[in-house]
């Protein structure tokens, strides 16, 4: 896109089993990625309320992460299979209220995925420059 | 008590980790930012405030400052918010109104830009203020425990760490994969530094934990699920094609490792010549006695060290630790076996650290071993000999050595099995495959999953003293839960707000625990709080979003939000 130096700000839901262990790993392991992400920690992927999404993005987030643990992996049973549902679903209403739904992006990391999660960070603060920002952050700019 | 919505006194205190985080994060400038944010009070910046000092500070401020919500900014919560959680409650803040940026991990050992990474961890400080000042303090709970330990691998970890449980009185359960106890070390005739015969110690080891009456051994079986968490593992285990549950209150893990296989170094000859063997080979011929090579006895054997070890190009940069002790071990008795035959140790570099390590080096010169400095790239046929072609590195040329018999001394590599092993407990893997203990340091035989503690090879290559010591403190690890006999459970339960509950029953489908139940006489929702395992998923469901996770409440992730897009 035009801006050069446009930075996306990526809000991150991880999971607090897999991908924020997952996250740490890359820490600890000193795997290097932008520094676009701002990480909530929370018990599950499948405690993802659409409502934060949502949110995130009406605030101006130029991205937003839901991270959890791969499918059949979750600490809790099923959460992860919850989060996928609900989703596409939310997807869709993104969609709906004209915003870009691709700005919301659904990753399965493990707890020993430390390269992983920095590749997908580094794979969505890419799009997202392809992208520019989101429009809601322009418009709402003072 | 302080009152539930007493107005926001919050202390910050933000951590240098050493050199950790101060020298990528301007610590001095997030303190003086974090002091200007809404409820704050103090805002400190200190070199380790999970050290007693660091945490004394805190205390100190929380009784002195009357603080009521404590932030700190550090490493993850996942290495220290125990700690900081005990250290707000001594001081009289609820434990539970804490909260911590995780400004290492997330920030400065994976960003190098230090004004980038002093914005970010800005950011995540204000995050962790905005969701502390939402936080309510919550009780304490525990539950109850199941006496025993779990034991995956019957080697020499899994044997004394098993012995030790057993020993302070709880029944401990080896679920080996093979058909026999020692592992590894049961094919080993002899041990360094003493040349002492194996089975001396390990055939009483492997005794007394038969004849134990609090330790079940299961051969030929394997651990098909775990379910639950410390404290209370629910195990299932396959053994001769039938499952059986096994509750215990923790897990050892003693999976051990698997050799090198040399066939990956084709240029050594492995498997094309027979005069090329492993060390794990000699030592069966060592203790039958059979040294001939080609019909005859070697008039010269040369070994060679770090095979499939230290070697990049593998993916194995680590050291095996035991293997110049073997080939020490291995040398002296070739020449004690063949008093004529000509010895040659390759070598990178010597390792001969651990107790007795250099004196059983210099033995094994005194014995006549030769020692050469030297790279070998290749192994050839000549004749009936076979040649080593050599970059002696003190020389700087290269030569040739001919030899009978070549033994090379292979690695340890992570069993294949691992990540079997690694998804079953949701463990993680360090870069070069094995077990990742919770911290290098100060949990290293501990794990990122409470209850389960590593012990021997399947956490990186070593000895066996080492190995028995990791065992042993793996096993008095695992011991603290069980004579506790209590472990504190989550506190942070979802619950219900009855005046907004219509009763669907939503909640009561979407719990996998079953804690939610519809009270039959008010006909709404009612969550037991010793069943449910803080998930989220009822609160998400609930379309009147009557329920709500205690220490993630919408109001408190909001607030993040809030905070993060700014
Ligand atoms: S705990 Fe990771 S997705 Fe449920």
């Amino acid at each position: 896109m035009s801006d050069e130096s446009f930075e996306p700000k990526i809000v991150a839901f991880l999971c607090n089993w897999c991908t924020y262990t997952g996250a740490d790993l890359a820490g600890t392991s000193r795997i290097q990625y932008p520094p676009n992400v701002r990480i909530i920690r929370l018990m599950c992927s499948g405690s993802v309320d659409p409502t934060y999404v949502l949110k995130a993005l009406l605030d101006g987030a130029d991205g937003v992460l839901i991270g959890g643990c791969h499918p059949g992996d979750c600490h809790y049973q099923s959460g992860n299979y919850k989060a996928r549902r609900r989703i596409i679903a939310l997807k869709e209403i993104v969609k709906q209220a004209g915003l870009d739904e691709e700005r919301v992006w659904l990753r399965w990391v493990s707890a020993s995925e430390g390269q992983r999660f920095a590749d997908v960070v580094t794979q969505m603060v890419g799009a997202l420059k392809e992208k520019g920002p989101n429009p809601l952050r322009q418009e709402w700019a003072v | 008590m302080m009152s539930e919505k007493s107005k926001p006194r919050i202390g910050v205190y933000v951590c240098h980790c050493g050199t950790n985080i101060a020298a990528t994060v301007d610590v001095e400038a997030v303190a003086e930012y974090a002091q200007n944010l809404p409820g704050v009070v103090q805002a400190r910046h200190y070199t380790y405030m999970c050290s007693d000092p660091g945490q004394t500070l805190i205390k100190e401020d929380c009784r002195a400052l009357g603080l009521n919500r404590v932030v700190v900014a550090s490493c993850s919560p996942r290495m220290h918010e125990p700690t900081f959680r005990a250290a707000a409650q001594e001081g009289g803040v609820n434990s539970y109104r804490t909260e911590m940026a995780n400004i290492r991990e997330q920030c400065s050992w994976v960003h190098h830009d230090k004004e980038a990474a002093t914005r970010k961890a800005k950011v995540l400080v204000a995050s962790a203020v905005a969701k502390v000042t939402h936080l309510e303090p919550l009780e304490e709970r525990e539950a109850g425990v199941h006496p025993g330990t779990l034991v995956i691998g019957g080697g020499v970890a899994g044997l004394s760490a098993a012995l030790d449980v057993a020993e302070a009185g709880f029944p401990a359960y080896i679920v080996e994969k093979s058909d026999r106890l020692g592992g590894h070390v049961a094919e080993l005739g002899h041990t360094f530094p003493d040349l002492e015969p194996t089975a001396d110690w390990l055939a009483p080891l492997i005794r007394r934990v038969e004849e134990h009456p609090a330790i079940t051994v299961m051969l030929d079986a394997q651990v098909e699920e775990v379910a639950g968490f410390v404290g209370n593992f629910e195990v299932t285990v396959l053994q001769g094609g039938q499952a059986q549950q096994i509750d215990v209150g923790t897990i050892v893990i003693a999976t051990g490792y698997q050799l090198f296989d040399p066939s990956r170094k084709p240029e050594f000859g492995y498997g094309r010549y027979p005069g090329v063997l492993t060390t794990w080979e000699l030592e069966q011929r060592l203790a039958t006695g059979d040294l001939v090579v080609a019909g005859r006895a070697p008039q010269d054997v040369a070994f060679i060290k770090c095979v499939g070890s230290r070697d990049i190009q593998l993916g194995n940069p680590y050291c095996s630790r035991v293997c110049c002790m073997v080939a020490a071990k291995q040398a002296q008795m070739v020449r004690q076996a063949l008093p004529e035959t000509r010895v040659t140790v390759f070598y990178i570099d010597v390792r001969a650290f651990g107790k007795r390590g250099e004196e059983f080096y210099d033995e094994a010169r005194e014995a006549g071993v030769r020692y050469r400095r030297g790279n070998v790239s290749e192994v050839y046929r000549r004749g009936e000999r076979l040649v080593l072609r050599v970059e002696d590195t003190f020389l700087r040329r290269t030569v040739e050595h001919e030899t009978d018999m070549v033994v090379l001394a292979v690695g340890m590599e992570p069993r294949d099995d691992t990540g079997v092993i690694s998804a079953l407990l949701k463990l993680p893997r360090s870069a070069d495959g094995f077990f990742l203990e919770a911290h290098p340091k100060l949990g290293p035989v501990d794990t990122t999953t409470n209850g389960v503690f590593l012990a021997g090879c399947c956490q990186a290559p070593k000895d066996i003293p080492d190995t028995v010591a990791q065992a042993k403190a793996a096993a008095s690890s695992a011991l603290i839960p069980l004579i506790r006999g209590t472990v504190p459970v989550i506190s942070e339960t979802a619950i219900v707000d009855a005046e907004l509950c219509a009763g669907c029953g939503m909640c009561v489908d979407v719990c996998p625990y079953g804690a939610p139940a519809l009270d039959p006489l008010w006909g709404v929702s009612r969550i037991n709080a010793v069943l449910c395992k803080g998930c989220g998923a009822c609160a998400v469901t609930c379309p009147s979003k009557a329920i709500c996770l205690q220490q993630f409440t919408p109001e408190q992730i909001m607030a993040q939000v809030d905070v993060l897009t700014v």
